[in-house]
């Protein structure tokens, strides 16, 4: 689309997309009208000069690109800075999520937190309580793996129905990222873990600088296994708003344990049951009765477009619906997509193998005539885990919860190429 | 214990004294560095050489590097290899960062409060966004109340209602509050807070004395309302199935709900550019350009300089705003706008700070009038403000606000 539609709402800007898709004819053997002045005419780019080197020392996507953003829905929380905003899913392909959308969470605010100023305690039950600082995180031998980082309230809204109108609001609070890192591992037998005995039934309770602190408690065998100390995530530092210049990276398992800024990891008999493991991030069920521990994103997709922010802006004929998919519990094996709301299904083609605990991109090549579709994708993983309808998850869990709403998400896809967030039976 | 302590590095006496200071914490001798560490592979020798103490900073900084690293370099005998890399942590340094308090009380300092106390400190601290009854404001977090309302369509989660352990409510308070003022609570601060809130919630009486032994005894309501993650047994189980592909309805689906009839979503209309526009007022008190410039005609300025008991009082008075709001030197925006020059600045006139939609479509500047109706009642006033606090009752408080924000012209 141009730059015209700048400045008009998103609803004026579907209804003209909308018209345009009508107005077309359909793809195949399509005549132009006339000659295409910006294939028979000398454009400016053709002829003179395009920017040099080092116009924009550190680039940012092109200024056509400017609405692929991360967006807020202000009336979720009382403040930006204990908030959180969206990542703009709609709107990417492929599966590595560039820092500079990547949806944000604090608690307390982006800090801004200086390699010199970075320090890293070890402590607790541990032979010898350790400091480290950000340049000794360097010198040990560190690892590179993608994985997602999903907010446990992510789709948390559609809990009681349909909410928001919008991939990105509905499923954004999720990134994907290449991390380098030392595993957690790594630095806990730096400080020795003779003191911590059978340390298996042990925990380490990690807190990040900031001034929510954030506190987390993770089992030691989780602790041991793929936890990473990461300082550089798709090649480059951490941005701040991510936890420069160090976070938690804790594979699968919800976004809030991700600690930012990690300032401190403490071996320890027990949880800490802190704030964040208590009054937040545990699951209400019917009864009353609540959930907790509950730290595992189970396997989840979405079809980013066509979606409400996505519509489809051509005719008729072959179109792309693509979308994402990716489980806690490791790969993602199959995702199958349905256009008549459950029904039938088709198995959609993965852009690539399924990655241990990572998006993975999937596409369905197909055609559309004009007609409704109730688009819904369904992810399943290594472990035989198939994502659950709304109503399944209803039924286990009741209508009160608000984390780890991984169900299966409808979109409705009208004659004009709209598409709306909707509920079905 | 740490004589057996093989140092790599030259004997630098200030180095030495630190390492017998961070080995008091380990239980056991460290082992001489493996002269041929099997596991390390190709990797660099992670034993630095003694660059001596390059840093020629100040003393904290003097802990730094790798040199002190070498005092727990081992060959790791159980659970896997040591770099010798890091340096011991200082008993101090543990002590300000290891704050966690756990369900058992491990990890609270020896201190005291009660609710009474705790009242005036919550209201003080507290109450601009908890409410004076711990009963919340607006969008922020309710601490009290919703008893029995956790199997309801629309539970209310608080301290009373729905936290399981007390120690949560004190490590959490100590550690994160008050909002945008983070770790500046006292342990007796704490203990008052957290009777304040237990208080309110029906769970202790005014005078109870909640200290280190007590609160680990004082039970929340809903202490066994938890049960661990069961999804592998009550989910998990039955969605690993093979997936139906056809016919998996009984009927064709039919929407039943739609998102946008409630409409909640965000418009992603670019923000209108109304921000940069240059026209309203530019030339009233807000341009001094020409003349001032060597004018001594300070006598003006100095009448109508404020009262400076009444600027005393007032400080006193911006104790509930500071939370949320600074001024003075350095000032910056927080939650709310920075002050600064507040008395006869434009409504809704800081460069970078996000008003309410109210607020920032207002005309006019801020004066003692509009001030004070704002200060005494702000939500009443400009619907839709963001500022959470609920107004200074007293008029005398409103006076002595205006005139302490009066004194930072600038």
């Amino acid at each position: 689309m141009s730059k015209e539609t700048k400045g008009t709402s998103r609803r004026q800007f579907l209804t003209s997309a909308a018209a345009l898709g009508a107005g077309a004819v359909a793809a195949t053997g399509a005549r132009a009208a006339g000659p295409d002045p910006l294939i028979t005419e000398v454009q400016d780019w053709a002829s003179g000069f395009g920017h040099g080197v080092d116009e924009v020392p550190y680039g940012l996507p092109i200024k056509f690109e400017d609405d692929v953003i991360r967006r807020n829905v202000e009336w979720l929380t009382a403040d930006t800075i204990s908030s959180i905003n969206f990542t703009p899913i709609h709107a990417l392909d492929g599966t590595i999520t560039p820092q500079g959308c990547a949806f944000e969470r604090h608690h307390s605010g982006a800090i801004e937190l200086s390699k010199p100023d970075y320090r890293l305690m070890i402590n607790g039950l541990v032979d010898q309580p350790l400091v480290f600082s950000y340049d000794d995180l360097e010198r040990f031998p560190r690892e590179q793996h993608v994985y997602f980082c999903e907010c446990a309230a992510n789709t948390g809204m559609e809990w009681a129905g349909a909410q928001l109108n919008g991939a990105q609001f509905t499923h954004g609070m999720i990134h994907n990222m290449e991390y380098t890192g030392v595993p957690l591992r790594t630095l806990l037998a730096e400080a020795g873990l003779d003191a911590a005995g059978d340390f298996k039934d042990k925990w380490v309770y990690v807190e990040g600088a900031d001034a929510s602190s954030n506190g987390r408690s993770i089992p030691m065998e989780k602790a041991m296994d793929d936890v990473l100390v990461a300082f550089k995530a798709n090649g480059e530092a951490l941005r701040k708003e991510h936890g420069y210049p160090v976070r938690l990276v804790v594979p699968g398992w919800e976004g809030n344990m991700w600690v930012k800024w990690l300032r401190r990891v403490e071996v320890m008999d027990g949880p800490v049951e802190s704030r964040e493991e208590t009054s937040k991030y545990t699951d209400t069920l019917a009864d009353g009765t609540s959930r907790k521990w509950t730290w595992v994103m189970d396997a989840k997709s979405v079809v980013t477009s066509p979606s409400p922010q996505s519509p489809i802006k051509h005719g008729h004929g072959p179109v792309v619906i693509t979308g994402m998919a990716w489980s806690g519990h490791g790969k993602i094996t199959r995702v199958d997509v349905s256009k008549d709301g459950g029904m039938t299904w088709e198995t959609a083609r993965m852009a690539s193998e399924g990655q241990d605990k990572a998006l993975t991109r999937f596409y369905l090549d197909t055609t559309w005539e004009g007609e409704e579709w109730l688009l819904q994708s369904r992810a399943m993983d290594e472990t035989g885990y198939v994502q659950p309808t709304k109503a399944q998850l209803r039924d286990v869990r009741g209508l009160n919860s608000i984390y780890h709403n991984n169900c299966i998400q409808t979109w409705h896809v009208k004659a004009n190429g709209e598409a709306e967030n909707v509920e079905v039976s | 214990m740490s004589k057996s302590l093989n140092l790599y590095v030259g004997t630098v006496a200030g180095i030495g004294l630190l390492l017998v200071g961070a080995y008091n914490f380990a239980d056991r001798n460290v082992a001489d560095y493996p002269e041929n560490p099997q596991m390390l592979g190709e990797l660099p020798a992670p034993i630095p050489e003694p660059e001596a103490p390059v840093k020629t900073a100040a003393a904290p900084e003097a802990v730094d590097g790798g040199i002190i690293g070498a005092a727990h370099a081992d060959n790791g005998d159980s659970k896997g290899l040591r770099f010798g890399l890091g340096r011991g942590a200082l008993p101090e340094e543990i002590a300000a960062w290891n704050l966690d308090v756990s369900p058992d009380g491990t990890g609270l300092p020896a201190g005291s409060g009660n609710a009474y106390d705790g009242e005036s400190i919550f209201e003080e601290k507290c109450a601009v966004c908890h409410g004076s009854f711990a009963e919340g404001v607006g969008n922020w977090p309710k601490l009290a109340g919703g008893d029995g309302t956790l199997a309801d369509e629309d539970p209310l989660k608080t301290v009373g209602s729905y936290w399981p352990y007390t120690s949560t409510v004190w490590d959490y308070v100590h550690r994160s509050m008050p909002f945008g003022n983070a770790q500046t609570l006292s342990v007796d601060e704490t203990y008052d807070i957290v009777a304040y809130i237990l208080y309110s919630n029906d769970i202790i009486d005014d005078e109870f004395e909640l200290n280190q032994d007590t609160l680990p005894e004082v039970v929340l309501p809903n202490a066994d309302g938890f049960i661990v993650d069961d999804r592998a047994e009550t989910e998990y189980s039955k969605w690993r199935t093979e997936p139906c592909m056809e016919n998996c309805k009984d009927a064709p689906a039919q929407i039943t709900m739609r998102a946008t009839v409630l409409d909640v979503t965000p418009e992603e209309a670019v923000e209108e550019p109304a921000a940069t526009d240059p026209a309203p007022e530019p030339a009233t008190a807000a341009d001094p350009a020409p003349e001032p410039a060597a004018e001594p005609a300070a006598e003006p300025a100095a009448t109508d300089a404020p009262d400076p008991e009444l600027v005393a009082a007032g400080e006193k008075v911006f104790n509930k705003c500071k939370a949320c709001h600074q001024i003075g030197d350095g000032a910056k925006n927080r939650v709310g706008p920075q002050l600064n020059g507040i008395v006869g600045r434009d409504i809704g006139s800081v460069d970078g700070f996000k008003y309410s939609k109210t607020m920032g479509s207002m005309d006019g500047s801020w004066d003692a009038e509009t001030l004070a109706a704002f200060l005494a009642n702000p939500r009443g006033t400009v619907k839709g403000t963001k500022m959470a606090f609920a107004g200074l009752r007293k008029d005398a408080d409103v006076e002595a606000m205006i005139a302490y924000l009066s004194s930072f012209s600038q």
